[in-house]
């Protein structure tokens, strides 16, 4: 019985490859690289063309943003509950990140899409006046909703649990005979934190970031709710379109042809490596921190 | 004679700040707070984000100086970083604060005991709000959690229990397996179930199709919930089960399993939890309707995150109302899932 996780594991794999596995043999490595997305009608004799290349930068990009907005933030609340928060607002903070897990993504969705873009835009708008020179935050045309930075800016809030508990369950594994040698040398609370705890927990945040980039990267329904989802590689995250793998095979789902639906079947496949590795390396990366305190 | 003397003493609390040592504090405050109304008045910067993050920036840079000026360089950066820290903390709460008065304020509207009486058979998104409502969607939801349970509940229990009581050889491999597992995107989940079954045979979406690829997500989560609970299980327990000459198999069915009930029954609740609402399985497996279907293995079923996803999609003013009383009632059912589970498993820490 307890082989069932690794029968589903690989039967997931098998079944999405081999029904993907037509479109991965008509278009050979262009379903990676390439950049166009054409379905032709069944039977018309037009050529297919599916290149997944720009969901996949957009996963990323999208991701990236994630990860910059949350991680910080996630690491900083960490150590406030760990270090500075009194304890009856620690036990509080603690359940609100709980909370904040528990959220079904839908509801991140419709938040996001109802009252985070309004202010997001603004911020967007901000960004661009001050940064607008560095690449990324430049945008060819004033259209700010539904872009790549506010699906980040959901994606981090909808991380920020994952990366938090296991931030905080690795600084509080900081051996406490370090933590009292430091204390016991004068060392005020920040000292202390820059010197014992963020060299001993650097890696175990690194780990929880992966888990979280691999929950950011099969997020659907939510990103589905705030990106404007076009076929085109776009790097300027406050630009009003972008993409992202799972979200693109939910919303190309409906009116897919027989051969445009196994091309989706193939994206999931890439979906479905892609989260796999970064959970693996995640996991190897946190059980090392935790075994070993480095 | 001698009597005894029993002095009364309080605890002192040398640590604790006294009225004196607040004052420099709270008028920093205070300044931060003048300087920042000030400031915003007087240059063209407007708005909350001008104003919290002026705040931010005159308070923590006055504190700063002060603590500076008083015990030097190393207690400076210490009040710099207890404030930035806060104010992590802080933003990290804002979004659940807004996203729960959110709901409220715009589910509420719409909830009445027609949201649990009714169906939207014959009401269309465009009638008032007082008609029709969210009984199909429930009484789904309600089929999909009780299909998904029993199909994920006997996976999870028996490999937690191979982890933690039989250990053989593969428990490592297996660990790990188990861990990949949760990785494992909904959508992926959805769209396998899919390629597996609807594409291979010639069966619809249901409730059943609708429900497995819930329990694909379900299992990893209980699987790692039930065997942190089963760690818990004294090994004294186990020893005097095996040493009363009980085989393994009858003192963990007998001793280790009642002895953690309450500890799996978190882990259940805490799957279910997670896959109440999840949404994008369903819409490769589901079907859809709008009247209460009973039969799990025929005709499509509807649930609460799909209504409101239906709503969302739909886009008007009738729908979206629709969706947010549907994720109040979703957001009521997770939430009293996870205290339950709380509840269970604060009452297991204390025996």
């Amino acid at each position: 019985m307890s082989m069932s996780s690794l029968v589903i594991l690989t039967l997931i794999g098998l079944f999405l490859s081999l029904r993907g596995y037509q479109a991965f043999k008509s278009q050979g490595f262009h379903f990676i690289t390439g950049v166009d997305w054409v379905a032709a009608q069944d039977g018309s004799g037009e050529k297919n063309v599916f290149g997944l290349g720009a969901m996949i930068i957009g996963t990323l990009v999208i991701s990236a943003t994630a990860l910059v907005v949350g991680v910080p933030l996630s690491v900083l609340t960490a150590l406030f509950l760990t270090f500075y928060a009194p304890e009856r607002f620690k036990k509080f903070l603690i359940s609100v990140v709980d909370l904040m897990a528990s959220f079904p993504s839908i509801l991140y969705g419709l938040w996001g899409f109802f009252v985070l873009m309004p202010m997001a835009e603004y911020w967007a708008k901000l960004i661009h006046k001050y940064l607008g020179w560095i690449p990324i935050f430049d945008v060819p045309q004033p259209a700010y909703t539904r872009s790549p930075f506010i699906a980040g800016i959901v994606l981090a809030i909808m991380i920020i649990p994952i990366v938090t508990s296991v931030s905080r369950e690795i600084f509080a594994q900081t051996p406490l005979d370090r933590i009292q040698a430091a204390y016991a040398l004068g060392a005020t609370r920040w000292a202390m934190i820059k010197a014992v705890v963020l060299p001993f927990g650097a890696s175990g945040v690194v780990g929880g970031a992966m888990l979280g980039l691999g929950r950011a990267l099969g997020e659907t329904v939510a990103v589905y709710s705030v990106l404007n989802i076009v076929f085109k590689v776009n790097f300027q995250v406050l630009y009003g379109f972008g993409g992202n793998i799972a979200s693109m095979i939910v919303q190309k789902w409906g009116e897919a042809s027989l051969s445009e639906g196994k091309a989706l079947l193939a994206a999931g496949f890439v979906l479905f490596i892609m989260t796999l590795l970064v959970n693996m390396g995640a996991n190897y990366i946190v059980r090392r921190t935790v075994k070993t305190g480095r | 004679m001698t009597t005894t003397y029993v002095p009364t003493v309080s605890p002192t609390r040398p640590w604790k700040k006294t009225p004196a040592q607040l004052i420099p504090t709270v008028v920093i405050l205070i300044l931060a707070l003048l300087l920042d109304v000030s400031v915003v008045a007087v240059t063209p910067m407007k708005g909350k984000l001008a104003y919290a993050l002026l705040f931010f920036l005159f308070s923590v840079g006055m504190q700063f100086i002060y603590a500076w000026v008083k015990r030097g360089r190393p207690a400076a950066m210490d009040s710099l970083a207890g404030a930035v820290t806060m104010t992590g903390g802080m933003i990290v709460f804002l979004p659940v604060l807004s996203i729960l008065v959110t709901v409220l304020v715009k589910g509420l509207p719409g909830l009445g005991l027609h949201t649990f009486t009714q169906t939207m058979e014959k009401t269309s998104y465009s009638d008032p709000l007082s008609s029709g409502g969210l009984l199909h969607a429930i009484v789904g939801t309600l089929y999909l959690i009780v299909i998904a349970t029993a199909i994920a509940l006997p996976l999870s229990i028996l490999t937690a229990l191979y982890l933690t009581e039989i250990k053989g050889r593969a428990a490592g491999f297996i660990q790990f397996l188990v861990q990949a597992m949760s990785g494992v995107p909904s959508v992926v989940a959805g769209v396998f179930i899919y390629a597996a079954i609807l594409l291979t045979t010639n069966l619809r979406g249901s409730t059943f199709i609708g429900a497995l690829p819930l329990a694909i997500l379900m299992i990893p989560t209980v699987t790692r919930t039930a065997q942190e609970v089963l760690l818990l299980v004294p090994a004294e327990l186990r020893e005097a089960g095996l040493a009363l000459g009980a085989t393994q198999w009858r003192t963990v069915a007998t001793i280790v399993v009642p002895a953690a009930r309450s500890g799996l029954i978190t882990a259940v609740i805490l799957g279910v939890a997670r896959i109440a609402g999840e949404t994008a399985p369903l819409l490769f497996t589901l079907g859809t309707t709008d009247k209460v279907n009973l039969n799990p293995f025929t005709g499509g079923q509807n649930a609460l995150p799909y209504y409101i996803w239906s709503g969302l999609r739909d886009g008007t003013e009738g729908g979206v109302a629709r969706a947010w009383t549907a994720i109040l009632v979703l957001l009521i059912l997770v939430l009293s899932l996870f205290t339950t589970a709380r509840i269970f498993g604060n009452r297991k820490a204390k025996r």
